[in-house]
């Protein structure tokens, strides 16, 4: 069985359809590309998977549960993460801070008063994090606005890896990164592939997609137009069907 | 000293405004029979205190929207509209005292409610809202006390205005109580943390499944119930449900809470740093009495202090974003 399954799902704004019935399914493990011109809804259709935004029509299961009417904390909690290509980081906010934001551990101030952050957990959780990454901030109580491009994508992948997700998407993780960046974001993906943890990769930059993907995934104009395995294509006919030259 | 400072989010800065202002209003200050400086006696020292808790507590609410970035312009109509909905049901109406504070408070929280629910649903700027709303609490005051104070309110309702228990005037006492709570909320506590990274990135609020509408929601309401406890203090310190209390407080109350650090466009707040932004105004409000400018002037300079303190806030953080 598959852990993410969509059917038929629908999505529109106002008068404009963005998807048209989209079926996918994505196993445990599996790295997943997912490709098709500006325009084409796939980030709509990943808004339609963590839940920020609700399908018009069809149905996202995760995991052997519908998870169609549940919210983005709540599918959150079932092991649904997104990394979006602005990040979405809190620029204000600490390094620590950031990486448990919406998941803040609590206890209780003289074992009396609830719901007391536990900054001294965050800050410790936050640093084995970013060593078990092998990633290199001045300190975990810096603001994120502080530190560079590189760093701050770290960081979003941290925050999203350290509650054991099962699913995670990535938008563009590697659009804004230098080459070394981009070869560590890569490495990371694989690493995670043996872990057991399913990754839809969002990239306009093909090399990425046939570096990290065994299966990609061509969207167009809210349709899934193709559905290839990496050893059975090449990126003339990814490009083909992306432009909409094929049949 | 500083790292407590920098661990409450307060600005040194703001501590020294403080203290400066200070000096020179009791270096300005007319000298007593006694030979000492009117600002420095015991007596001013509670009323700069007295004063700055009614806006001070309003200052609490104005730190809590703006550090989500919202804003809440209605505070003083609805401390007003609190003031007098407390006391008509008590005085009017003739219930039992406890009334006072269930009907300020009420009255506030449900205001503040309104703003929410409208901000969040309807998608209308919390600018033109609680503008809004300033006019509309202000008019219901007005209209549910027909344009008169309603005095004569119960002596239990009054301590809590006019006590002195141990010397300290009770408001000094809520006041106190009220910033404590709402800093460990703020700093502490996860709906404390979500409000600053609310204020700071919508988006990355929404993508970490925090539920941004409630939040809201919650804040305009928190905001709404600072006014009416401020709305209960002030009828309890008058002794009258007065329909036009708290005029221009809203003022006050924002201009305290940017000069305390809260940055005006979300994610930067401190309750601790609020205080001193009131302190700041009562102090400011005070010398100036003492020295017996007139009210017209006042209102000028603390209009050009919020001006000056959210310019100022502009050149540092341009200043940062160019390094």
């Amino acid at each position: 069985m598959s852990l993410l399954e969509l059917t038929g799902v629908e999505k529109s704004f106002g008068a404009v359809q963005v998807l048209h019935g989209v079926d996918l399914t994505v196993d445990a493990g599996e790295v997943l590309g997912l490709v098709g011109d500006n325009g084409a809804g796939k980030s709509t259709l990943m808004k339609s998977i963590t839940g920020v935004y609700s399908t018009d029509k069809g149905h996202v299961s995760f995991d052997g549960t519908d998870v169609t009417h549940l919210d983005p904390g709540e599918r959150r909690e079932m092991g649904i993460e997104m990394i979006y290509q602005d990040l979405a980081l809190a620029s204000q906010q600490d390094v620590a801070n950031n990486i448990f934001l919406g998941r803040e551990p609590t206890k209780r101030m003289f074992g009396l008063i609830p719901s007391f952050v536990d900054k001294k957990k965050i800050d410790r959780q936050a640093q084995e994090m970013l060593d078990q990454l092998g990633v290199h901030v001045p300190s975990v109580h810096i603001p994120v606005g502080m530190l560079s491009g590189g760093q701050q994508q770290t960081i979003a992948i941290a925050r999203a890896l350290t509650f054991k997700p099962k699913l995670v998407i990535m938008d563009e993780p590697t659009a804004a990164l230098a080459v070394r960046e981009v070869e560590s974001v890569l490495k990371l993906i694989d690493q995670m592939r043996t872990e057991g943890i399913a990754t839809i990769l969002i990239s306009h930059r093909l090399n990425d997609v046939f570096d990290a993907c065994e299966r990609i995934v061509v969207l167009r104009r809210g349709n899934v137009i193709a559905d290839l395995k990496r050893d059975d294509t090449d990126m003339a006919e990814v490009v083909s069907y992306i432009v909409g030259a094929h049949g | 000293m500083l790292k407590l400072l920098e661990r409450t989010h307060v600005r040194p800065e703001s501590l020294a405004v403080l203290i400066g202002l200070a000096v020179v209003m009791a270096i300005l200050s007319p000298v007593t029979g006694s030979g000492v400086r009117v600002f420095l006696t015991a007596n001013n020292f509670f009323n700069i205190i007295l004063a700055s808790a009614t806006f001070g507590i309003l200052a609490i609410g104005a730190t809590y929207v703006i550090s989500a970035a919202g804003i809440d312009l209605s505070l003083g109509s609805v401390l007003g509209l609190a003031s007098v909905s407390g006391a008509a049901l008590v005085v009017t109406l003739e219930w039992p005292w406890y009334f006072a504070i269930i009907g300020s408070l009420g009255a506030g929280a449900a205001a503040g409610a309104v703003n929410g629910f409208i901000v969040t649903r309807g998608h209308v700027p919390a600018f033109i809202v609680t503008l809004g709303m300033l006019g509309v609490a202000r008019g219901l005051a007005l209209i549910i006390s027909d344009g008169r104070g309603i005095y004569g309110l119960p002596p239990e309702i009054l301590f809590l205005g006019q006590a002195r228990p141990w010397g300290i005037p009770t408001p000094v006492f809520i006041l106190i109580a009220v910033a404590l709570v709402a800093h460990y909320i703020l700093a502490h506590t996860p709906f404390g943390h979500h409000t600053l990274a609310l204020g700071d990135n919508e988006n990355s609020a929404r993508a970490t499944g925090i539920n941004v509408r409630r939040q809201r929601m919650m804040l305009y309401t928190i905001s709404g119930l600072m006014a009416g406890i401020a709305g209960l203090i002030f009828t309890a310190r008058v002794n009258t449900g007065d329909p036009t209390a708290g005029l221009n407080y809203e003022l006050l109350a924002i201009t305290a809470a940017i000069i305390g650090g809260t940055n005006l466009f979300g994610g930067r707040g401190s309750i601790l740093g609020t205080m001193i932004g009131a302190l700041i105004m009562g102090v400011l409000q005070n010398g100036l009495n003492l020295m017996a400018v007139q009210a017209y002037y006042q209102q000028m300079a603390i209009g050009a202090v919020l001006i000056a303190a959210v310019w100022l806030d502009q050149i540092r953080t341009r200043g940062r974003s160019l390094q």
